[in-house]
């Protein structure tokens, strides 16, 4: 209980007060809301209360990349996903399709807050030292300090960051893309079973066709371009049925 | 002086509980996805919290990365969620439950 009764200025315990209320509000409002883009902004709301306790506690960088990277790109994400699925319509909520689901819920919920609360509560610091570097170095702002240890205790873990950010964005693209299209040709199982149905009906095109635009179509089949199959017999067949 | 570390370990455990329990009640995917960045936002709280009260830029250092892994989780799952919904149009969790193409 000594934790709970160290001093505190009263502006610093009126900011703390407003922020958690606004992080509580924030979190039940991204449970609660029937519709998914209420449920973004109260997300937004709650990374502003927790940036406003990053301040609070030293942390400026923090704060600021709170702000510019969840609210300002995480959450912009979810809602260009919102928007671009068109699930952007309100969820009924009062049905509980498993029975006893919410109760079991909110009873691990509960557990989980009494079993976090009791630890952070209990005595936490072991004495020990790492070996990062002290945050309160006299003068020193605090992003001089985060930057130098970043820069020279964690370099390792921020090359490989990099690598995670690349991967990141190759596998994005990789499952983003239209399965219709690969890239590669017979790369997938699926286009090249496409491609065996793909010649008995060009086949049947090319006979209203001459020889050497036979020939042609031969040669472009015989290539790996074989992924646009599907689309392309059809397209002859109407314009050999047209001519 | 801000107000003791302990109250900002119970804020970051009540954040945290909020989140699982969104995660384990809510249906719709991308409700449960958020509910996953409350559970992260707590963490890190409690990370920040350490790093002021141990002095130590360790704590801090961990959120930066944090917060790095959660912007890359975030685009991968993100990705693969409208794959699922380019497939199907299930809007819950319930629809995808057989995991197979």
């Amino acid at each position: 209980m000594h934790l709970f009764l160290a001093s505190a200025t009263l502006p610093d315990t009126i900011t703390f007060a407003i922020a958690a209320a606004i992080c509580i509000v924030g979190s039940l409002g991204v449970v609660v809301s029937t519709h998914p883009v209420h449920s973004a902004l109260m997300l937004v709301m709650t990374l502003f209360g927790v940036a406003v306790l990053f301040v609070e506690e030293n942390a400026q960088f923090l704060a600021a990349v709170q702000v510019i990277v969840y609210a300002g790109a995480i959450v912009v994400l979810f809602l260009f996903v919102i928007m671009l699925l068109g699930v952007d319509r309100a969820e009924s909520i009062a049905a509980d399709p498993l029975r006893g689901q919410r109760l079991t819920a909110l009873l691990l919920g509960l557990l989980v807050l009494a079993e976090v609360v009791l630890l952070g509560r209990g005595r936490w610091p072991t004495g020990a030292h790492s070996t990062a570097g002290a945050l309160n170095q006299g003068t020193k702002p605090n992003v001089n300090v985060l930057g130098t240890s970043i820069f020279t205790t964690f370099l390792l873990p921020f090359e490989i960051t990099s690598a995670l950010l690349v991967i990141a964005i190759v596998g994005a693209v990789v499952l983003a893309r239209r399965p219709r299209r690969p890239v590669g040709g017979a790369s997938s199982p699926i286009p090249s079973a496409k491609g065996l149905t793909g010649p008995p009906e060009a086949e049947g095109d090319d006979t209203d066709r001459g020889p050497l635009q036979m020939g042609v179509e031969d040669l472009e089949d015989s290539d790996g371009l074989e992924a646009g199959r599907p689309g392309v017999p059809a397209t002859h067949g109407q314009e050999g049925s047209k001519s | 002086m801000t107000v003791s570390a302990a109250w900002y370990l119970t804020l970051a455990a009540a954040m945290f509980s909020i989140g699982a329990i969104g995660l384990l009640v809510r249906r719709n995917v991308l409700v449960m996805f958020m509910c996953v960045e409350l559970m992260l936002n707590a963490a890190n709280l409690t990370f920040v919290t350490f790093a002021r009260e141990l002095n130590d830029v360790g704590g801090q250092a961990v959120v930066f990365f944090v917060l790095v892994v959660a912007a890359a989780e975030v685009v991968v799952g993100l990705g693969i969620i409208v794959a699922i919904y380019r497939r199907r149009l299930g809007a819950t969790a319930d629809d995808i439950h057989v995991l197979k193409g």
